[in-house]
């Protein structure tokens, strides 16, 4: 991973907020991540295969997941389901979207969603982890990238 | 009178499905079916007959260029406009060259799927 594949995850997930939200989300600066768990209420991992190879993962919080909801929808309130669904979707966008980036040979899997704060998400232990902390409107999303 | 267009939504997320069946309410359709997998996609695909698909790719059981392969199969006069987040140029390409009429990358904006859905219908 160097800042070019950085990069390309930033704009996705900038990206994504802007055109379902209309509203920008900003990028923090990305960390390498150490043992120091990043997982918050609703957690969409996605699987790597093909060119490169690793896992990804979005973690945020039910409110932000309930106030894209109801964006996404235009109603009042949604339901758990509805949350939990959105976290894998979001997961899987980002994910689909970097193949501009790296070709169809950057294989996506369907998302897995975990929900509740786990100890933390397992990820290879031999490829280095990097944290994009991202924040829209008031809420605080990360994204975590590990790939070969 | 007119007949409505008959649509089938399949995409693994329900938030997607809901949200496509929204956002194309005001166009004279009747939604006949759903499905969030590949396997249900093609099942309810038979039993239901839709004129119009919108259809995602990444899936369980059942890919949706393999989905889209084989309901050309059973009616190659399906218009079928897939929408996915594997937005790159080959994919696209891959997906119109297999018979998909339309290609819409995920995310989409409402006013972009309804015109994407508007010139299918055309």
């Amino acid at each position: 991973m160097n800042e070019t594949d950085l990069h390309f995850f930033i704009d996705s997930t900038v990206n994504y907020f802007e055109e379902v939200t209309n509203e920008k989300a900003t990028a923090g600066i990305p960390y390498i991540k150490d043992n120091e768990p990043v997982v918050l209420e609703y957690t969409g991992i996605i699987g790597i295969s093909g060119k490169r190879k690793g896992s990804i993962y979005v973690t945020t919080s039910e409110n932000m997941l309930s106030t894209i909801a109801k964006v996404i929808l235009g109603l009042k309130e949604v339901g758990k389901e509805d949350i939990k669904d959105l976290v894998g979707e979001i997961a899987n966008t980002i994910s689909g979207n970097v193949r501009q980036a790296y070709g169809s040979d950057f294989m996506i899997s369907v998302p897995v969603v975990v929900e509740g704060k786990a100890k933390d998400i397992k990820l290879p232990d031999n490829i280095q982890s990097f944290v994009i902390p991202i924040t829209w409107k008031d809420f605080k999303l990360f994204l975590v990238v590990c790939l070969e | 009178m007119k007949e409505k267009v008959k649509l089938m939504i399949v995409d693994d997320s329900a938030i997607i499905r809901q949200a496509i069946h929204k956002h194309l309410k005001d166009f004279d359709i009747d939604v006949v079916g759903t499905a969030e997998d590949g396997k249900v996609a093609l099942e309810v695909f038979e039993k239901t007959n839709p004129d119009v698909v919108t259809l995602d790719i990444t899936m369980p059981e059942i890919d949706g260029l393999t989905v889209l392969e084989e309901m050309l199969k059973i009616n190659q006069n399906v218009k079928i406009m897939v929408v996915t987040a594997l937005s790159d140029k080959s994919t696209g390409l891959k997906a119109i060259k297999l018979g998909a009429k339309s290609f819409l990358p995920k995310p989409f904006t409402p006013e972009k799927l309804r015109s994407s859905f508007e010139r299918l219908l055309d």
